[in-house]
């Protein structure tokens, strides 16, 4: 248990840290930013209370809107990615069958399920990141087209990432 | 009332969700007009030490360019000289000149925060109040203009740059001094500009220069950029034009703040004048 709370705190520590001061200055074409920090949520083991992960998906928004000059914005994307994230995991993974709380984690879960839970998971925020941030219907072209390549980028950078670490298969 | 508290714990998400959301959506529509900026900005104590340290390690990155460029400005700036200059003339008395005044004077100030990708993008500079920087001060860079000071902290302050869609300054074309606004271009690029509302018979032509009018914050004739469209889209019964804009923002690393000693009195005759209307 304690070892999961000082992992989640160092991943978000490194998280923040490579989104402020690494992506923030990667774009291509004005049309695709990654935001790979939303993948702290994503990795929060599957047994966190409802209520924790509100908390944590609000505070994780409300630091990188500190960064980013724009309180509020990254916070109201984040809780709805946190809603998607209680959805979706409640639709697709039956929670009894795990014993010493596992995580969603790409090595634990395989490719298959990963890809979909990161790829559903990043399109919601991004929508509503890009969408609140633009604040008008008249660009909705541009914006889709913004949310679209963004996604793939932030997805691309989360399996590099969970390849990166990924360990021998945990679950028999 | 149990079954209402059963309603509530079985569908917690959906309630918590609400709250939070809507707590975060008030932030966001409250503190969205930057001037009302609170302590979740990039001035407040911890991100400002951050990104002051990490620009620290950035400015080694490129001290060739500003060397570069600091050595063209120095040689520009020689070339105004007095010594520089040809006389032609074999007077030799000398005149006390009291018909100038000094009207601009300029801080040198870092940038430790930059972006160019957003809808609204914001500088953070390592100049704030107690180095004389207030509200509302142009600033320039060697290449051209920057933006304007919006947020002053003692030690930091934040400018709202050319790219951004709040933006708006009197510009001019150089030659024929045709008055117009200078806004950031339609589609976010972050090396485009665009020239609004200048009179139809103007001509412009293509690679002339716009600069600042001297209306603003600015001294007259600082550049924004050259003309690289004269179709732009929009604009009407008056005419706009498309500009590459001179200063590569994401290369930003120096700028200067401009301190214009008459805005206090120019702004204060003005308020009067309005109040007497």
């Amino acid at each position: 248990m304690s070892r999961a709370i000082l992992v989640n705190v160092i991943r978000f520590l490194i998280l923040v840290f490579m989104q402020v001061f690494l992506l923030k200055n990667i774009t291509f074409y004005n049309l695709s930013t990654p935001y790979l920090y939303i993948l702290f949520i994503l990795l929060l083991p599957f047994e966190v209370p409802n209520i924790l992960l509100f908390v944590l998906s609000f505070l994780l928004g409300l630091t990188i809107d500190a960064f980013y000059d724009t309180p509020g914005l990254h916070a109201a994307a984040c809780v709805v990615l946190a809603l998607v994230r209680i959805l979706f995991i409640s639709i697709t993974v039956q929670k009894d069958g795990f014993d010493n709380e596992p995580e969603p984690t790409l090595s634990i879960m395989g490719f298959r399920w990963f890809f979909t839970y990161a790829l559903v998971l990043t399109l919601f925020h991004h929508f509503f990141l890009l969408n609140l941030e633009v604040f008008s219907f008249s660009e909705i072209q541009y914006t889709l087209s913004r949310v679209v390549l963004s996604s793939i980028f932030t997805v691309f950078l989360m399996l590099i990432s969970g390849l990166l670490f990924f360990r021998k298969k945990e679950r028999k | 009332m149990r079954n209402l508290l059963i309603f509530i714990t079985k569908y917690n998400a959906f309630f918590l969700f609400l709250i939070f959301e809507i707590s975060s959506l008030l932030i966001y529509v409250k503190y969205n007009s930057f001037q009302k900026a609170t302590f979740i900005n990039s001035t407040n104590k911890v991100t400002g030490t951050l990104y002051t340290q990490v620009s620290q390690f950035y400015g080694y990155l490129s001290l060739k360019e500003v060397n570069d460029s600091l050595a063209r400005e120095n040689a520009q700036l020689r070339g105004m000289l007095k010594s520089a200059l040809y006389v032609d003339t074999v007077e030799k008395h000398k005149v006390v000149d009291t018909s100038y005044k000094q009207q601009y004077t300029y801080i040198v100030a870092r940038v430790v925060n930059n972006s160019t990708n957003k809808r609204s993008n914001y500088i953070t500079i390592n100049r704030g109040s107690k180095e004389g920087i207030a509200k509302d001060m142009g600033v320039i860079c060697g290449s051209g203009v920057v933006g304007m000071v919006v947020d002053v902290s003692e030690h930091l302050a934040i400018v709202q740059s050319v790219l951004n869609k709040n933006t708006r300054f009197s510009a001019m074309l150089a030659n024929n001094k045709e008055i117009g606004s200078f806004i950031w271009g339609a589609d976010l690029d972050p090396k485009k500009g665009l020239l609004t509302d200048i009179q139809n018979d103007a001509q412009p032509k293509l690679g002339e220069q716009v600069v600042t009018s001297g209306y603003s914050l600015f001294p007259t004739g600082i550049p924004f950029g050259k003309i690289s469209n004269l179709h732009a889209k929009g604009g009407g019964l008056l005419l706009n034009v498309d500009v590459t804009l001179a200063v590569d923002f994401s290369k930003l690393e120096y700028v200067y703040v401009v301190n214009n000693k008459f805005a206090q009195e120019q702004t204060g005759l003005e308020a009067g004048q309005k109040k007497n209307e």
